[in-house]
Formats: C-alpha cells, sequence, structure tokens
C-alpha cells in the first residue's frame, strides 16, 4: 500500500443490454509521492477507467462494483458526492490527451487559472493571480505576466498544454493523472512536456499517474509500471525491470512488437493474436476455387513492367499552394505555401519512408501524387511519362490503377454502408479485372485470404471489424487494383502496437511477394526505421535531408533530423540497464 | 426464428430504442391506423362521398349518432350537403396523406440531389444552390403555392385545371420545403466527402455521379429520413393551410382542411361536429407523425443521445 495512494482489488462493472461488462478486474496499484507510474496497455485495456475510477468520475451506467482506493489514508468510494468535487482538484488533479478541449476557448488563461484558485482557497484576486503567474512560469511559459491576458488559441498546441499543466497545478494537488498528456503533441514538444512532468514529480513531490498506450513514453519517465490488458493487470513493478527483462507472456509480446529504432528487423516477432478466435464456421465457409494462393498468381498477371530503368516514381521541384476561403468576396484568400520545391525518387521495389511531422505537408504530398491536390508548380513523372497535374488527370488516366493509397483512419477509409464484398470489388469492377461476377468473388474471397482475413468476411459490414482487421481490408482494396506503387499514409497510427506490426509485417509480406514500391509516410521515426530503404525528411513544406535508410538512421546529416532522431523516446535507456 | 428476433431486438439500436419508448408506440400505432384508414378508405367507409348519387341533401347537419336527433346511419354525423362526416374524414385523410407523401417526396429528390452536388462540387454551383435556398426561404410557403397555382391556371387549358390540382399542390408544396433537404444534405455531403473512403474513390477515378449515389448517399441517408418525417407533418399541415384557403384539392373532393374550412362557416350555429372532428384527426395525425420525427431524431442522431 502506497502512502500516497492505494488502490486494491477495484473492479468496475458496466451493465450493458448485452449484459455486465467487466471494464477492469481486481486491479492494485500503488504510489508514493514524488513518483510517477505508468499505466500501459493498448485500447480497451481499462487505462482510463482506472483513472475516471480515481477521481470518481466513472461515466454512467459504470460502478465500482468490489475494491478500494485509498488517497492519502481515505478510502474514496464511500464518499459523498460533495466530499469528492470537494476532493478533486484540492488532492486530485487530471490531464487530459487533448490540450485544445480541456481549456474554454472564450475565457483567457488568466480567467481560467485565477477562478480555478480562488474556488479553491480564500486567496483574494491579487494574490491569486500573483499565484498563476508563479505558477505558468514554473511550467514553463516565457513572458507569463504578459500572456495572461490572452485566449487558449494564441497558443501553440505545447504551450497550451503547459497551461493546463499549471492549471492542474493550481490546487497544489497531491496526485495528478495524466491521461495521454502528450499523445496530440509532436515529438519534440512531447520531449518537453515529459520534461516538465518530471521536474514537477522531482521538485513538488507530486504523484504521477501517467496513463498512456505509448511504450516509449513509459521507458522515459515513470518510475513503476503496470501492464494492462483487457482490464486486468498483467504484469507490474520497476519499469527497467519490467520493460527490460518482462516476465509476462503478453508484455513479451508486447515489447516484440514495439519498432525499434536502433535496427531494421525483417518482420516482427511473437506477435500476439489480436482478436479472440473465430468460431471454425467462419473459418470453414470458402468460395469456390478460392485461396491465397489464386490470390498472389492473380495479382501477379497484371502486367508491370519492370524493366524501365530507374525511378517509377519521380517528382520535380514540387510546389502546393493552398488560398484560404474568403467569404463574400471574389479573389484568392491568403496563400499558404504547404510544400516548396519538392524533389524526390522511388525506385523500383524499393520503400521511400517520409518522415515529417504535423504541418509539414507530407500528407499533401501524397494527396499531390494521387491528383487530389494540384500542385501550383512542379513536375510528376511515373514510369518515365509526366503525369497530368490535379483534375487534369483524366478519370481514364492508366495511372489511376497502377497507383493506390492506404489512408490513415481505417475507421474512415472504408465506406460504413456498403459490404465487404462490394468494397473491394470496387476496383475490379472499375478496372475491369474480373471476366464476370463469379470470377470477381472469387478473387475478393483471395485476396482477403492473402491479407489474412476469413473469406466470410465479404459478407459483413466494416462496423463488424476492428481497426486492424479494417486496415487489412483497406489493404486488399489497394491490391486488387494491382498496382505497381503504394502509398501508405500513416497506415499505422491510428492502431495498437501490436496490430501494427501485424499491418507492418503484411506490408513488408506484400512488398516482397509483389515487388510493390512504396511511399510510407509516418511521423513515427522508428516505424519508418523499419520500413523503409530510402529515407526523406519533410519540416513545414521543405525537403531537410534525403538519404538511404541506414546511414540516415546512424549518421543524419541535418540539424533537425537530429533533433527529431535525438528527440523521440526510445528503449534505449532499459536496454543499457 | 425467435434467437433471430431476440438478436435483432439486442442489436439494432432503433429497434431496440422503440420497444424501449411506449410514446413512439402510440405514435407509431395512430400513425399506422391513419395511414391504413386513408388507403382502404373505399373498403373501410360507410359511403363514398365523392358520389353525388349516394348522399342526399336531406340528410344535411345530422349530429352524431349519440346526440339526441342523431342518426344510427352517420356515426359522427353530416356537413352541409348531406354526406357522412366519418366518410368524408377517411377519404379526407387518404387525400392529404397523398399529397403530403407526394410533395415530401418531390422536396426530398430535388433538394437532396441539390444538396449533394452542391455539398460535393462546392465552390460556385454551392454558392449558387445555396442562395436560391435563401430566396426560398424568404418565400411563405402560402405564396408560393398561389404562386405555382396562379401560373398553372395561366398555361395550362381551362378543362384540366381540376385534374392537375393534386399535382400544382404537390409541386407548390415540395418547392417549400426541398430547402430543408438541401441544407441538411449539404451539410452531412460536406463531412462525408473529406473522409477517406471518398478519396480513395477519386483516387481511382470513379465517376462523380457514382461517388454521390453509391457512397455517400447511403451515409447520410439517417438525418434525411428524420428531415422526411418531419417535414410529412409540415406538408400535411400546409396542404390543410391551403385547402382550407380554398386554394388547394378540388371541392368535390373534399381533404381535411376543406372540410375544416366548411367546418367553420357553421361552427356558431350550433353544428360543431363538422368542424371538431376533422381537426381532431387532422391534430392527432400531425401529432403522432412529429413524435415520431423526433424519436427518430433522438435515435439517429447521436449527438442528442
Amino acid at each position: 500500500m502506497g502512502a500516497l495512494l492505494g488502490v486494491t482489488d477495484l473492479t468496475v462493472h458496466y451493465p450493458t443490454r448485452f449484459g455486465i461488462f467487466t471494464a477492469i478486474d481486481g486491479i492494485n496499484l500503488s504510489l508514493e509521492p514524488g513518483q510517477i507510474h505508468g499505466l500501459v496497455g493498448e485500447s480497451g485495456a481499462g487505462k482510463s477507467t482506472i483513472g475516471a475510477a480515481i477521481i470518481g468520475l466513472i461515466p454512467s451506467p459504470g460502478y465500482i462494483s468490489r475494491g478500494d482506493i485509498k488517497l492519502l489514508g481515505q478510502s474514496l468510494p464511500g464518499l459523498s458526492q460533495k466530499a469528492y468535487h470537494k476532493l478533486r482538484g484540492a488532492k486530485i488533479s487530471m490531464i487530459f490527451q487533448d490540450p485544445q478541449t480541456s481549456l474554454n476557448p472564450l475565457l483567457t488563461i488568466e480567467d481560467q487559472l485565477v477562478e480555478t484558485i480562488r474556488q479553491h482557497s480564500d486567496d483574494n484576486y491579487q494574490k491569486a493571480r500573483d499565484k498563476a503567474v508563479a505558477l505558468l512560469e514554473e511550467t514553463g511559459i516565457e513572458n507569463a505576466e504578459s500572456r495572461m491576458g490572452e485566449y487558449p488559441h494564441q497558443f501553440s498546441g505545447g504551450m497550451r498544454q503547459r497551461v493546463v499543466i499549471a492549471l492542474a497545478l493550481c490546487t497544489d494537488p497531491d496526485l495528478i493523472i495524466a491521461d495521454e498528456p502528450t499523445t496530440a503533441l509532436d515529438v519534440a514538444i512531447q520531449a518537453q512536456i515529459l520534461d516538465l512532468i518530471r521536474r514537477l514529480a522531482h521538485d513538488r513531490g507530486v504523484g504521477f499517474l501517467l496513463i498512456t498506450h505509448d511504450i516509449g513514453v513509459i521507458a522515459e519517465i515513470t518510475d513503476s509500471v503496470s501492464v494492462l490488458r483487457g482490464g486486468k493487470l498483467m504484469e507490474e513493478g520497476k519499469t527497467a525491470q519490467v520493460l527490460g527483462h518482462p516476465r509476462h507472456d503478453y508484455t513479451k509480446a508486447l515489447m516484440a512488437a514495439v519498432p525499434r529504432l536502433e535496427e531494421k528487423l525483417d518482420r516482427f516477432a511473437n506477435i500476439l493474436g489480436d482478436e479472440p478466435s473465430l468460431p471454425t464456421p467462419e473459418l470453414l465457409w470458402k468460395v469456390d476455387g478460392a485461396s491465397d494462393q489464386f490470390a498472389t498468381e492473380w495479382l501477379l498477371q497484371g502486367n508491370r513492367h519492370t524493366a524501365s530503368e530507374g525511378p517509377v516514381l519521380s517528382v520535380r521541384d514540387l510546389d502546393v499552394t493552398f488560398y484560404t476561403d474568403r467569404q463574400f468576396s471574389l479573389g484568392k484568400g491568403n496563400a499558404v505555401r504547404a510544400l516548396q520545391g519538392i524533389s524526390l525518387d522511388v525506385h523500383p521495389g524499393q520503400v521511400l519512408g517520409v518522415i515529417g511531422e504535423s504541418g509539414s505537408g507530407k500528407s499533401t504530398l501524397a494527396k499531390a501524387i494521387v491528383g487530389l491536390v494540384r500542385p501550383s508548380a512542379g513536375r510528376i513523372e511515373f514510369n518515365g511519362s509526366e503525369l497530368p497535374l490535379g483534375r487534369e488527370r483524366a478519370r481514364t488516366h492508366p495511372s489511376r490503377r497502377k497507383i493506390q493509397m492506404v489512408f490513415q483512419d481505417p475507421y474512415s477509409s472504408l465506406n460504413n454502408r456498403r459490404k465487404i464484398e462490394d468494397i473491394i470489388g470496387e476496383p475490379i469492377r472499375f478496372f475491369d479485372l474480373a471476366r464476370d461476377k463469379r470470377e470477381q468473388r472469387r478473387i475478393v474471397a483471395s485476396v482477403l485470404d492473402l491479407v489474412g482475413m476469413p473469406q466470410r468476411a465479404m459478407l459483413k459490414f466494416p462496423h463488424q471489424f476492428s481497426g486492424g482487421q479494417r486496415q487489412r481490408i483497406a489493404i486488399a482494396r489497394a491490391l486488387v487494383a494491382r498496382p505497381e506503387f503504394l502509398i501508405c499514409d500513416e497506415p499505422t497510427s491510428a492502431l495498437d502496437v501490436s496490430i501494427q506490426a501485424q499491418i507492418l509485417n503484411l506490408l513488408k509480406d506484400l512488398q516482397a511477394q509483389f515487388g510493390l514500391s512504396i511511399l510510407f509516410i509516418s511521423h513515427n521515426l522508428a516505424v519508418v526505421r523499419q520500413m523503409s530503404d530510402q529515407v526523406v525528411v519533410l519540416k513545414s513544406g521543405r525537403l531537410m535531408e534525403s538519404d538511404n535508410s541506414d546511414d540516415f538512421f546512424a549518421r543524419p546529416s541535418d540539424a533537425y533530423s537530429r533533433r527529431l532522431l535525438a528527440e523521440t523516446p526510445s528503449l534505449d535507456l532499459l536496454l543499457g540497464t | 426464428m425467435l434467437t433471430w428476433w431476440r438478436r435483432i431486438r439486442l442489436e439494432n439500436e432503433l429497434i431496440y430504442l422503440f420497444l424501449r419508448s411506449p410514446v413512439a408506440q402510440v405514435a407509431a400505432a395512430i400513425a399506422t391506423l391513419s395511414v391504413l384508414g386513408a388507403l382502404f378508405a373505399p373498403l373501410v367507409a360507410p359511403t363514398n362521398p365523392y358520389d353525388l348519387a349516394s348522399f342526399d341533401i336531406l340528410d344535411s347537419f345530422v349530429p352524431p349518432a349519440w346526440v339526441d336527433q342523431g342518426d344510427p346511419r352517420f356515426l359522427i354525423g353530416t356537413d352541409d350537403q348531406g354526406r357522412d362526416l366519418l366518410s368524408s374524414i377517411l377519404y379526407g385523410a387518404r387525400l392529404s396523406l397523398l399529397v403530403g407523401l407526394s410533395s415530401v417526396a418531390f422536396a426530398a429528390i430535388l433538394g437532396t440531389g441539390l444538396g449533394l452536388a452542391a455539398g460535393y462540387f462546392g465552390g460556385r454551383l454551392d454558392t449558387i444552390v445555396m442562395r436560391i435556398a435563401d430566396v426560398q426561404l424568404s418565400l411563405p410557403a402560402i405564396l408560393t403555392a398561389l404562386l405555382v397555382d396562379g401560373v398553372a391556371r395561366g398555361i395550362l387549358p381551362r378543362e384540366q385545371h381540376d385534374d392537375l390540382l393534386l399535382v400544382v399542390l404537390t409541386v407548390a408544396i415540395g418547392l417549400s420545403l426541398w430547402v430543408n433537404f438541401a441544407r441538411t444534405a449539404r451539410a452531412s455531403t460536406f463531412v462525408e466527402r473529406n473522409k477517406e473512403y471518398v478519396q480513395a474513390a477519386e483516387i481511382m477515378g470513379l465517376h462523380p455521379l457514382r461517388i454521390m449515389a453509391v457512397a455517400i448517399l447511403p451515409n447520410i441517408l439517417g438525418p434525411l429520413m428524420v428531415i422526411g418525417t418531419v417535414d410529412l407533418a409540415v406538408a400535411i399541415l400546409l396542404e390543410a393551410t391551403l385547402s382550407f384557403l380554398g386554394v388547394g384539392v378540388p371541392p368535390n373532393q373534399p381533404s381535411l382542411g376543406t372540410l375544416i374550412r366548411i367546418g367553420t362557416e357553421y361552427i356558431f350555429s350550433g353544428e360543431w361536429w363538422i368542424v371538431i372532428f376533422p381537426s381532431m384527426t387532422l391534430i392527432v395525425m400531425i401529432v403522432s407523425v412529429n413524435i415520431l420525427g423526433d424519436f427518430f431524431r433522438a435515435v439517429l442522431n447521436p449527438r442528442l443521445r
């Protein structure tokens, strides 16, 4: 039992119309003042529910059915709403994921901080204001005095998260629950915020409960960690020990799935099954003559000419400028230059990784190549011939089939109202790749087999699948067009690590099997490391560096790339110990 | 079969919530009853009010059967022409529903088509369509109806007037309702068009019409269904208003509005049943359809849940 926080045998139930759902099951935790304890797990592990249970805000109709939470020796679950309300803020504070939504956009920073301070103390306005300025300075905001009167939108994402942390500190809490505090931030800012959290824990003796899915973050700053899965505690202990020498199978598998920066692996090993095993009738359902073998043969029939030398895709001096819309007026609005002078080559059968933080223009680059965005200048060549840009590219242009794309968000990239058969069948129908409906069915079933889905999936709708399965379906849709060139725009950033590892394995296999050339876009350096042969780095629409992947990760030449690499949380710390 | 029903009951949001909402059930029952009554009016109604030979002017102003001087032949009395009121209401509701449904269908097709195109293509088309919609909104429905009616009377030969009155009414009401559909369809399309599944279709080079019809339309149907139900009530009411004012259905085919108009002339002379029963029918129909519309909105719009 920790001196600050002790959770024993905590169980939370949610009654649903399908029966009672156990969100977390018999969790034990303990935390000392000044300690940072990590809760790590994939989606559905119940990590946020634990945070909500401690702060007394389990969303209705959930309830604590068993167990106890003790804060500084005081038992929490029995408290009245009123007493709990006093306690929240005074002793426990919370930091949320998205700094955009956790501050009121219509109030100044001063209003929000001073109000919170005065709510919990008898300070007069001036005293509370001085305290607020001091807090802002403590959390690393420069010119705190003069920035007090500003509104949240005038702060950048990282600065805003600092304000949120200052707000959490207003009442001098003993425990701060940070729910994915850096997930919405870029790496560089993430590093600063983690630094701040570590300093606060050390200087003020605040206990932090850090909830995250990111093992890198856990490795960087936590003292101890609990690994959760499906609401159950898998393993707990000192961070270095749990992550460095995992004892539980799940932790081992999880660690194996985390992409490493240090070396490129051929495949991720030791992967967990992501889904509960399907009932056998599901697997036995087959379309006549459909198999992954047939899919392979059929896909290889596509007449790809490998003869041409030189790059498959080559982009020269690409500029993209966006104009903001101006309502009720003629002419163009303000120009934003999303890409400036980008030149790059993708060679046959190779993977080019594009690295960039948010706003670097990496998605715009993908859209310019597929013709969704009209570049203002530059050339794009595909297999040696120039591609018409933007709308000028005819709907029947042959490149429409040869270039396919896999999107970031598997929840919006599949049409929820269509069956999987129709979704995957659409490219076959449109590009006239099958002789008749029967062959089309056979191809759809076979390709599903190829991407590791049961053939019966073709009868279902997208909402019946998990994120990872949807991404497999999206990949199948891109594959059936028999593309020569695949653009993957952050294909795994919406997925859990173990699923990410599976999807990356699938992409690697497909790439090796069909000799695809891939443009692989990601903000995650470790993922790019695992996938690419060549690497380019984008920053604010400019190309910073372009190099062979091994050389890049060993010796980045550009200062920005070096900083990016240094700030990416890595597991080095652990591997050393 | 039973297990199938049990599964559907749990998994289908709409059915699940419907089975737990007595208000929605009552509303649905009444709405279904009015639709059935209207649909089978010729079978259910005691007499045919459109058939001049079937009623007698001597039977006029007979009060409801349970009142003194009531006649058991006429359950809720007769009107000034001696027509059986119950039959008139059944036939009138039939006409009201017919005009209501067809004008909503007209508005839905016109509005959804324009809104979908405006939302999908954006730019100049969007501006033009939406400005037209703004102008349309500033015209009261009755004015639109009078305008369409007047124009139709001007162009068409006299003998076709009565035959085409229903079409004119449908167009007139439809024209004043399409804006709702257009705005909703446009707003939903804006959201959908930026989703990646639409981009995937665009990258392939699918025809815009196919993208709109196959990809986007099924995804925006939810809110449009809500508008459709709510607008059905509005359309029935508009038809009643127009008929009440005398620019609606032909006089020899009384709709609920016509009956109410006739009734108001006699309300102060003691013949209350002529106005009360058609009005009650109208109110009950409108309220039940409105409740159903609200129920759909609550179920289909996750933000209201």
